[in-house]
């Protein structure tokens, strides 16, 4: 019965950590190119976007988890139709990671050469082409290494929306460990979040070494 | 024999015909023309650029030379217009890009390779996936892509390289792979940024060999910058001068290099040339002190140096103080520093004497 409870509490983080980081995935990347390159100097100079974007990633990534969860509530709620359980978790646990893992992924692609973005315009690539084969396949190990930390926050900032009712492993170690003084739970708990997050390392690791050929 | 072998070597007047009258071949050879040329970056006040009017052969290799700062690279990088100029025009083939939009530079940048002193690699992307990549973002059909990828590594010799990442290469081969990626396109022009200066020397001659080949295979039009004199003498046709943006002295590189006129082409042809030896530099004095004293002069001439016929012109006590013969090309230059002792000559008539077997002759000084 404990296995089974711990088990629901794991699927229930692995879910919140793995749809909110897909999304910052897909959203962050193209935020972080966007950043980069509206820069003054970069290839779609926009400083004007540049700023408001950088406002706007600022403004998130300023606000403890915990507040943004809290102030979020009517969106969530006209999001997902609840305040409650996993699925109302995932829309803060998203908005706080887009802008951070958007911000590492930049720095990522800020580090590229910026000889290879001349040497690629010198053989005729388009702006667009330069993104696709220069920057992002470059900044990619990078970019990989950046994902690796926020899924790793992702998991501590989910075992906090757990504390407030989202269910997942903060859940259970919350009101079996905390509140019930189970100690054992507790100690389970945190030996189950070690082995994730010391996996997720060692796995983000081996593949940003994987793809680093410098 | 100095003066008038010095003007056969120079070309002769092109042959005037009655119907078709080519009053400025360099202007119709051109093959990059720049036109009262300027640039000047946003927020300096000091133009980079200023006033340069230069032609370009086709098929010729052409140095930029110049202190760092001085230009150079801005001047190479508005030819495929990665610098945008301010002011004036440069025409290629005839035609000014100084307007050109985003679709009519994609299309002349594929037609002006380049290559960099950083080499300029992508670091994810293996040799082959190098080369191909300026084909690939053209839309080149793969079947075509594998052709031309295989020949131009066959072309710079690393046939046996396809699948090794950047890392994995020496410094030559990384420029190898370079050039072959520049001219993955069969442009008609390449741009070298200092191609060589990250280089050994030894592997800057195999690269230098590579370039001067390939100028002549393809006979492709070569522009090149360096702070490396050697490499203009080894490898260029002609040679311009470039201080504080501006054009200070261009042409042949045997007559740039045997007779500079501006002295920051002196300063910078300077350890190419052969000096005083040190010893000597404390003693000499700017007139001579009594009848036995010696006058030291340097010569400039080019083809191989007739000593006998010298001798003869200065008279007296000849001494060989240093000096030297090298190849500029097909020509050879022959610069000599001497000291005359008891010459039955004066000074001024011994000048006009060694005048007609050099080139160039300056008064060092005097010594003893």
């Amino acid at each position: 019965m404990w296995v089974d409870r711990l088990l629901e509490g794991l699927f229930d983080t692995l879910l919140m950590v793995g749809v909110s980081s897909l999304i910052a995935l897909l959203v962050g990347v193209p935020m972080a190119v966007m950043l980069v390159t509206s820069d003054r100097g970069g290839i779609y100079a926009a400083p004007l976007l540049n700023r408001v974007l950088a406002a706007f990633v600022n403004l998130f990534r300023s606000v403890p988890f915990l507040i943004l969860m809290v102030a979020l509530i009517p969106f969530t709620r006209w999001v997902v139709g609840t305040t409650y359980g996993v699925w109302a978790a995932i829309v803060p646990l998203t908005i706080a990671a887009t802008p951070f893992f958007a911000r590492i992924a930049e720095v990522s692609l800020r580090e590229v050469d910026h000889g290879l973005v001349e040497a690629a315009q010198a053989m005729g690539c388009r702006r667009w082409h330069i993104v696709w084969h220069v920057l992002l396949p470059e900044a990619l190990p990078g970019i990989v290494g950046g994902f690796t930390i926020t899924l790793v926050t992702l998991i501590n900032s989910s075992a906090m929306a757990g504390a407030i009712g989202a269910g997942g492993l903060g859940d259970i170690a919350y009101r079996y460990g905390y509140q019930r003084f189970d100690s054992q739970i507790m100690l389970t708990v945190i030996a189950m979040l070690v082995a994730l997050v010391a996996l997720i390392q060692l796995g983000g690791d081996r593949l940003a070494r994987g793809l680093n050929k410098r | 024999m100095s003066q008038s072998t010095a003007r056969a070597l120079q070309s002769p007047a092109p042959p005037r015909q009655a119907e078709h009258v080519d009053l400025r071949p360099d202007v119709s050879q051109a093959h990059v023309r720049f036109i009262g040329l300027g640039k000047t970056y946003p927020g300096q006040s000091q133009p980079a650029l200023q006033g340069i009017d230069l032609n370009i052969r086709r098929g010729e290799i052409f140095g930029i030379i110049g202190r760092s700062g001085a230009g150079k690279s801005s001047l190479l990088r508005v030819i495929n217009r990665l610098e945008q100029p301010t002011q004036g025009r440069v025409l290629i083939d005839q035609a000014d890009i100084a307007r050109y939009d985003e679709e009519a530079l994609v299309a002349l940048r594929r037609n002006i390779g380049m290559i960099f002193q950083h080499f300029n690699l992508m670091s994810a992307k293996t040799v082959w996936q190098n080369v191909e990549l300026p084909l690939k973002v053209a839309g080149v059909a793969k079947a075509q892509r594998q052709r031309k990828v295989r020949e131009l590594l066959q072309l710079v010799g690393l046939e046996d390289k396809h699948d090794v990442y950047p890392a994995q290469l020496s410094g030559g081969q990384k420029q190898r792979v370079g050039i072959a990626r520049a001219l993955v396109h069969d442009p008609s022009i390449l741009l070298c940024d200092e191609a060589t200066s990250a280089l050994d020397p030894e592997t800057t001659a195999s690269i230098l060999g590579l370039l001067r080949d390939i100028n002549q295979r393809l006979s492709l039009t070569i522009v090149l910058i360096t702070h490396e004199m050697a490499v203009v003498r080894d490898t260029c046709h002609r040679v311009a001068v470039l201080e504080r943006g501006q054009l200070v002295e261009q042409g042949e590189v045997w007559q740039v290099f045997g007779a500079a006129r501006h002295a920051t082409t002196r300063t910078l042809l300077a350890p190419l040339q052969p000096t005083l030896p040190e010893a000597l530099t404390a003693d000499i004095k700017a007139a001579p002190s009594s009848p036995d004293s010696a006058i030291v002069l340097k010569l400039t001439a080019f083809g191989e140096p007739d000593l006998t016929a010298l001798f003869a012109e200065l008279g007296g006590r000849v001494r060989l103080l240093q000096g030297g013969v090298q190849s500029i090309g097909a020509r050879t230059l022959a610069q000599l520093i001497v000291s005359v002792q008891h010459s039955p000559h004066d000074a001024s008539r011994l000048l006009e004497r060694t005048r007609r077997w050099a080139e160039d002759v300056e008064v060092l000084g005097h010594v003893g």
